[in-house]
């Protein structure tokens, strides 16, 4: 009955859908105040019904109903409760509802909270949207019904991949969805924007909230993602540019570029049609991943069962949406002209540097990405697009991107001189080539490595810089007024704040990548009693021995490790079999610390011997704290009084952020 | 800018996007016939005779094992199929194994990392489909082959050369759209 329930929930907001998108659409062409009226409306009621079909996914999983196909095929009693909660957003069905869902939220939100928004304007977003929502509603109830039944009922489900029975992975999807589907809102408002025929400062104020809280949570889905892969697949990497990757990445470049862009449109009134463009782009990007994983195109560890069929349907979804926008964009977009002028060396000029620079990173991306399948379809190659290629293509681009990104802030608008930038930035300069200098002196002659932590000062001190020379900390030079310095720093805005963490959070990330780049590892077989050294610390093999857990059982080992004959931990690495699926995982056993994480992976026994898989991985959970400063960053800009006054709807966002 | 260029301009993002749809189209066609293949995993040894083995029969089966020289100058096309009594697919392929072993069309397979009576409780349950059935308990003799996963399963011609190569398990579909062509082609 749940499950009928939750269909005809579905098949609800499929309708509320459709009317959400043709009354306010046509109100709006149309200058009838009711007709546009009645988006809000539509728009809570079409989220009522997706939230309610939601929820009865959510009870069939909870309560195992084995007559339910999808809980079948991915749930089982064993599972704790988490997991058959998270079963229930794990496989492609209950995935696409979860995406509806934030969908529906978003527009509630807009519905709600967008007051302020020109009558017009909030229609045609709300249309917009409610178009979206149509289609991927009908992809749900034509192609991927998550309630099919199954009779007779089967005596229990067949379990969830265990690889995915993570924490990480449960909020791994709902946070990726959260930047994918608010790149929606941005979308719509491009679209709306393009069918006004107007973009103006005001736009760009509506639109960067939502551009950054899709890029906040975005970035901690991306972080969630490669920390999930780093802990759990037991690779010793924490990012493979596998294709599915790559997927995620575009939106984030597109949107990192959206975010910076939109604030030109505010401040200065320029770049309003490459704004618009972005917009589009990077909800372009997050569909085209949803394409990429869902239609069984590439291989990769992340795709989703599937099947051509589906790819089809999204594709039209794809070519329908974007294509849609972008002949929009063909016909409307030339008459918008720039207003604001600005010199090449400028604030403005900066961000339009920062725009080409993360461009061309999602261009090097996009191509490393979809060639290997072109080359497959046109010539009939099977070539592999690798980590070294991305690696080399992307270091030019990221050089000056870094370089740029601590001296961007600190310039005027309209027109600005080098000359007092790098005045308040030679401590950092000193800083960053200091880092540069001892890691070549101490690491060997490795250039990686040592750029990465150059690279990650220069951004660390370049954004102390920014907020020390905002506050006038440094002004006079005899004598610090700290009093004066903190009454400034109270009053300057949260925006700015944010800006300077998310810099240093990227920083941090680099940090931890150069720190990763100094990694050791080390593979051998040992017997019980039989030690190695790696990374200064001596890593011994007591015990192997059976471990029994809730729905596996396991073989664990117990490694102590240790300094000058000193224990600095125990690690237990262990390999688990599933029984039912009949798979095995690698747990890794990680001791993590802020100079490091020490890593064991357990291989496979034989005669007697343990192969043993030993990582001492320099500074790599700075990765993810950066990751989490960035996200924290566009947090604390989102609780800028000026993006609240103008578009009370980020209240949303940030109340989204804070349950998330 | 003149406005003609700058509307050429902006018509380029629609040129991609159709562009590039219409080759994810090509893609999800080519899927469909067969012609394009994201999980075929090209093998190096398409083309050559299998690497030099020789393994022990699977203990309790009473079936020949085999060795690499047995697999040259056969009088008919030989599918060997790597297998284990452990692996879910595995099952999912047998009732096609059976079909060919009935038709006529040997079988030989390899137990891979497998325990002798799992493999032959396996057997007993399922059927046995297997004309030789050779035991690589350590997997060693996989590296060689580059197996990917169990099942897998090779196409050997009379000639002892490996025509074609399948990750995965042998479904129907794969069964009458690329092994009784094999075997036609091959025969």
């Amino acid at each position: 009955m749940i499950a009928e329930l939750g269909h005809f929930a579905l098949a609800l907001a499929l309708a509320l859908a459709l009317a959400q998108t043709v009354v306010p659409l046509w109100g709006a062409a149309r200058h009838d105040a009711r007709l546009m009226a009645a988006a809000g409306p539509l728009a809570f009621g079409h989220l009522l019904a997706c939230a309610a079909g939601f929820a009865a996914l959510l009870v069939a999983f909870a309560v195992n109903d084995t007559s339910v196909v999808n809980v079948v095929q991915n749930s089982h009693s064993a599972k704790p409760m988490l997991y058959k909660l998270a079963g229930a957003w794990g496989n492609h069905e209950g995935s696409m509802v979860l995406w509806v869902l934030i969908l529906a939220l978003c527009g509630g939100a807009v519905a709600g909270f967008g007051r302020d928004l020109p009558t017009t304007l909030k229609a045609r977003v709300l249309g917009v949207l409610g178009l979206v929502a149509v289609g991927f509603m009908a992809f749900i109830l034509a192609t991927s019904n998550p309630f099919g039944r199954v009779w007779p009922p089967a005596p229990d489900g067949q379990g969830l991949n265990p690889v995915l029975q993570d924490p990480g992975l449960a909020f791994h999807p709902p946070l990726l969805y959260l930047g994918y589907v608010g790149f929606a809102v941005t979308f719509a408002f491009a679209v709306a924007a393009l069918l006004e025929g107007r973009v103006d400062a005001a736009w760009g104020r509506w639109v960067r909230p939502w551009a950054l809280a899709a890029w906040s949570f975005l970035t901690l889905g991306i972080a969630l993602g490669s920390w999930w892969a780093y802990y759990e697949l037991g690779w010793g990497g924490y990012w493979f540019w596998d294709p599915v990757e790559n997927a995620s990445l575009l939106p984030w470049l597109a949107g990192t570029a959206l975010l910076h862009s939109a604030v030109v449109v505010e401040k200065r009134e320029a770049l309003k049609v490459w704004t618009v463009l972005l917009a589009l782009l990077a909800f372009g990007f997050s569909l085209l991943g949803t394409f990429l994983v869902r239609s069984g195109v590439l291989n990769s560890v992340h795709a989703f069962a599937n099947d051509p069929e589906r790819g089809v349907f999204i594709l039209a979804l794809l070519l329908f949406y974007i294509g849609g926008a972008f002949a929009l964009f063909a016909w409307r977009g030339p008459a918008m002209a720039p207003t604001g002028m600005f010199a090449p060396l400028s604030r403005e000029g900066g961000l339009v540097l920062n725009n080409l620079l993360l461009c061309s990173a999602a261009a090097v991306v996009l191509a490393g990405t979809l060639w290997p399948m072109f080359a497959d379809l046109l010539f009939g190659q099977k070539i592999s697009v690798g980590p070294p290629f991305f690696n080399t293509a992307i270091l030019p681009l990221t050089v000056p991107l870094v370089l740029a990104m601590a001296a961007g802030p600190l310039l005027p608008w309209k027109r600005a001189k080098l000359w007092p930038v790098l005045q308040r930035l030679w401590w950092a300069a000193l800083g960053a080539a200091a880092a540069l200098l001892l890691c070549l002196a101490f690491a060997g002659w490795r250039v990686g490595p040592a750029l990465g932590f150059g690279a990650a000062l220069w951004l660390i001190l370049g954004a102390a810089a920014d907020i020390a020379d905002r506050i006038a900390l440094f002004r006079h030079p005899r004598f610090l007024h700290l009093g004066a310095a903190w009454s400034r720093a109270k009053g300057l805005p949260r925006a700015a704040w944010g800006a300077a963490m998310a810099h240093a959070g990227l920083g941090v990330t680099l940090l931890g990548v150069a720190g990763m780049g100094l990694a050791t590892d080390n593979l051998s077989a040992l017997r019980p009693g039989q030690s190695v050294t790696l990374g200064g610390y001596e890593w011994r093999l007591d015990k192997v021995e059976d471990a029994i857990g809730p729905n596996w059982s396991a073989r664990r080992a117990t490694v102590t490790v240790s300094r000058n004959g000193a224990t600095v931990t125990v690690l237990h690495p262990e390999r688990r079999f599933f029984p039912v699926g009949r798979t095995t995982t690698t747990e890794a056993a990680i001791e993590t610390g802020l100079s490091g994480d020490l890593y064991a992976v357990m291989g496979e026994e034989q005669d007697g011997a343990t192969v043993l898989r030993l990582h001492h991985n320099l500074l790599a959970p700075w990765i993810w704290l950066g990751a989490v400063l960035m996200a924290l960053g566009g947090a604390i800009s989102l609780t800028d009084r000026r993006i609240r006054v103008a578009a009370p709807a980020t209240k949303r966002a940030t109340a989204m952020a804070a349950k998330a | 800018m003149s406005l003609t260029s700058r509307r050429a301009l902006m018509l380029a993002p629609l040129g991609l996007a159709v562009a590039g749809g219409a080759g994810f189209y090509g893609m999800l066609r080519g899927m469909g016939t067969g012609s394009y293949d994201p999980r075929g995993v090209p093998s190096v040894l398409i083309g050559r005779a299998p690497p030099d083995f020789t393994l022990p029969p699977l203990a309790g089966s009473g079936k020949p094992a085999f060795a690499a020289a047995e697999l040259r100058d056969l009088p008919s096309p030989v599918l060997v199929n790597y297998w284990a009594s452990w692996c879910v697919p595995c099952i999912i392929e047998h009732p096609q194994l059976m079909r060919l072993s009935r038709e006529g069309v040997p079988v030989w397979g390899i137990n891979y990392k497998d325990k002798p009576q799992d493999a032959g409780a396996f057997l007993t349950r399922h059927g046995d489909p297997f004309a030789r059935l050779a035991a690589d308990e350590s997997g060693r003799v996989a590296i060689d082959w580059g197996v990917y996963g169990v099942p897998e399963t090779y196409f050997i011609d009379r000639q002892g050369i490996i025509r074609w190569r399948w990750a995965g398990p042998v479904t129907p579909e794969v069964l009458d759209g690329d092994i009784r062509p094999l075997l036609r082609r091959y025969a």
